[in-house]
């Protein structure tokens, strides 16, 4: 093994370091899991940590390698959530359950997809902070108008209204509300388990890695280094910044659809779906080291498992969550741990891609 | 070089998986713990689910005390059936992701009973966990009907269809004449819920609702433009059945806009006398319909809002006397169907489903019968701001 990894270039072997991190971790989880000593704390925690995961590797791509900022990522997730468990509903025992949730997973990837691709045709004619402006309003306005949506469906067929449920004119008795306002979606079957997750995960790395390392790839970075330079070859910006955000956003549904399959109450609050859960994928992507999927997935799986595990401070937890978030971004980019890590070799480990990317770029 | 670094990357994995391995084992030691002490001391293990922390967290909070209370209350008398309650509360923030983390830690704690969780949403995401493992769930103040759905939950408060169909029975009973006027969250199910039902009742029993405005959670800062419209449709009456933090700003801007017609609400109002800074004169003569008034005389009452107020300096809401009668409610079950703690999860509940249907709560709340359905059956009681304190309104 050894053998074949010294002969990979840099880049493969550092994909390969990203792929078995997370096999390797699947692997662990699943032989304690096998042996029942895994908590169901952690049991619990799985399944969310694949959507998080995901989540941060596809901003990743927006931040990171196109060099855009989006701060209404949660809403692409959020679009995803709903298409897919309303398909569900919908659908409901009509279908092999397996078969459907993969359906669903497409139709949330897909609905997120275009949304995103419709939102990056104006924006990406313009140069400047446009797509985090435009972003941060989609986001709210994707939530507020999943609070407001109530969808039935009756022996008449579906009905739709945006002010409230007595407005849809549908047979109260015998209808079914599919999606009820701001309780949003209830009872979506929990399909989502540890190894889809794990698999969709494994995908959008596999997209994403071998997207960067493509031609489109050298071109997305290129406009990212300097657009001016790029155009200059003969680079049509539009076009790779589409390319790189409607990857995203339908990775982004993909996760949305894990989400929603996951609970079985699905609701766009303030907390849930709002922009601090975009802000929130963004502290994944820069504590993680802008630019390296690895390092998104780290801080994703450490800022997801922290709250958690700090449960029997009670009280105090949030005051030391934000207190080690402080910590760690300071600590994380200092001149003194870098020198640290330099020392002691622990750079060649947990830093080459961000290097290596840096170098390219720079 | 390449050797050590991949020494160094296997001696991470281990850490990790040792660390891992860790969190589990520890937690699996200790209910093994639990249950080696259990041959001495066996105990009852419910736990409670509610937002500790965030905007909503004075309803997580007061059904923690509470219910700490009442189980210390049952302690000292000797514990159901001779087995005393331990009680254990986790935080979910108001948010169902998090109640499912909260559960699970509770599970890994050996919880046996789940008295909670506090709101709808979380409450209705961990109702598909318990329904898995087939606990006894009973949430004192998730309202929505999600919450009840399955054959192992049961609510103790009202349900949100209940409080609109009361509040509107209650209208067209005391103000038949009233012009009233509804102004609701439309982001939040609960008040959703509550309007959606009043609006249908309160056309079916021939009330004037003339003029119906919502915000959001998202503007709910400036209601000037709602409380214009309700003005000038000439509103004697206004049915907000929102949480108290907006009604606060409700009442003050219509008291500077001179806007006063009678304010009337749901039991998400309870509370608005605790907002610090709040000028609780703008809240004399709002009307709502709870369960629950603090200041109500049976000994019962004076006896809970006095221990709540020596331990905790703050006046119980209506929330907190659901999770008291809630805990009572699981005594009186557990009695009625003879258990004891070495019962599985399983067995408790279905023990449980069918003894909470046979007994009668004499509680904080009123006197309350449970439907197999989940839902309660107790009468609400209308209560007015007076002096800065709550009456009850007779009749």
């Amino acid at each position: 093994m050894k053998k074949i990894l010294s002969q990979m270039d840099q880049t493969s072997r550092n994909d390969f370091i990203t792929y078995g991190m997370v096999i390797g971790a699947f692997a662990v989880i699943s032989i304690l899991q096998a042996l029942g000593i895994l908590s169901s704390q952690i049991g619990g925690l799985l399944v969310p940590l694949c959507v998080y995961s995901i989540m941060a590797v596809s901003l990743n791509l927006v931040v990171g390698i196109l060099g855009e900022l989006s701060i209404g990522h949660a809403g692409f997730m959020c679009l995803g959530a709903f298409a897919s468990a309303f398909f569900t509903k919908c659908v409901g025992d009509g279908m092999p359950s397996m078969l459907r949730f993969v359906i669903a997973i497409l139709i949330g990837g897909l609905i997120a997809g275009v949304f995103g691709f419709l939102i990056g045709i104006p924006v990406f004619r313009l140069n400047g902070d446009y797509l985090a402006i435009v972003t941060l309003a989609f986001g709210e306005i994707i939530k507020n108008v999943m609070n407001s949506l109530y969808v039935g469906r009756d022996a008449n067929g579906f009905h739709f209204s945006l002010s409230s449920a007595n407005d849809m004119g549908m047979d109260a008795l015998n209808g079914e509300m599919l999606i009820n306002g701001p309780q949003g979606i209830t009872g979506t079957p929990r399909n989502s388990t540890f190894l889809i997750g794990i698999l969709i995960l494994l995908l959008s790395l596999f997209v994403i890695l071998n997207l960067i390392h493509s031609r489109q790839g050298r071109a997305i970075m290129s406009v990212r280094d300097n657009h001016i330079a790029a155009e200059s070859v003969g680079i049509n910006i539009t076009k790779y910044k589409l390319m790189a955000f409607t990857v995203s956003a339908v990775i982004a549904g993909f996760a949305g659809a894990l989400y929603a399959h996951n609970l079985s109450s699905l609701a766009a609050t303030s907390a849930r779906f709002g922009y601090n859960m975009s802000i929130m994928f963004l502290v994944f992507v820069v504590l993680g080291g802008i630019g390296s999927s690895r390092g998104a997935i780290i801080a994703a799986v450490v800022l997801t498992l922290i709250p958690e595990l700090l449960r029997p401070i009670a009280s105090f937890r949030m005051l030391l969550y934000s207190i080690i978030l402080i910590v760690m971004m300071i600590v994380n980019w200092s001149p003194a741990s870098r020198a640290f890590m330099e020392k002691h070799k622990l750079n060649r480990f947990l830093f080459k891609f961000k290097k290596s990317a840096g170098k390219g770029g720079k | 070089m390449k050797m050590k670094k991949w020494t160094g990357l296997l001696l991470a994995g281990c850490m990790a998986a040792g660390a891992l391995a860790g969190c589990g084992g520890s937690s699996t030691g200790s209910t093994q713990t639990g249950g080696g002490e259990g041959s001495e001391e066996l105990t009852w293990k419910i736990g409670m689910i509610g937002p500790l922390t965030g905007p909503v967290a004075i309803y997580g909070t007061d059904v923690k005390n509470a219910g700490q209370i009442a189980v210390d209350e049952i302690n000292a008398a000797g514990g159901i059936n001779g087995y005393q309650i331990e009680y254990r509360a986790e935080d979910d923030e108001h948010d169902a992701e998090k109640a499912m983390n909260a559960y699970n830690t509770l599970k890994d704690w050996g919880m046996q009973i789940l008295a909670g969780a506090v709101t709808s949403t979380p409450s209705t995401a961990v109702e598909a966990l318990t329904a898995e493992d087939n606990m006894f769930q009973l949430t004192p103040s998730g309202s929505s009907k999600a919450c009840i759905e399955e054959a192992n939950a049961f609510a103790v408060c009202f349900n949100d269809p209940q409080q609109g169909t009361k509040s509107a029975e209650y209208f067209a009973e005391h103000f038949p004449d009233a012009v009233i006027g509804t102004l609701y969250d439309s982001s939040t199910e609960y008040s959703a819920g509550i309007e959606a039902n009043f609006e249908s009742k309160g056309a079916a029993l021939g009330l004037d609702i003339a003029d119906v405005e919502s915000f959001t959670a998202d503007n709910n800062t400036d209601f000037t433009a709602q409380l214009n419209k309700l003005k000038s449709a000439g509103c004697t009456y206004v049915f907000m059945p929102i949480y108290y933090q907006e009604a606060s700003v409700i009442l003050q801007q219509a008291a500077n806009m001179g806007f006063t017609p009678d304010f009337f609400g749901c039991d998400g109002m309870d509370g608005i006398l605790d907002i610090e800074g709040f000028d609780t004169s703008l809240a004399e003569g709002l009307m709502l319909l709870t369960p629950f008034a603090a200041d109500a005389e049976d000994e019962l009452t004076v006896n809970f809002v006095e221990n709540f107020r020596s331990a905790y300096e703050k006046t119980p809401n209506q929330f907190g006397a659901d999770q008291y009668d809630g805990i009572y409610a699981l005594k009186l079950a557990i009695e009625k169907a003879d258990l004891t703690p070495e019962a599985s999860v399983s067995d408790i509940c279905e023990a449980l489903k069918t003894a909470i249907t046979q007994i009668e709560v004499d509680g904080l709340t009123g006197t309350i019968t449970w439907a197999a359905s989940g839902e309660p059956d107790k009468e609400p009681k209308a209560v007015m701001i007076k002096d800065g304190a709550y009456v009850s309104i007779e009749g």
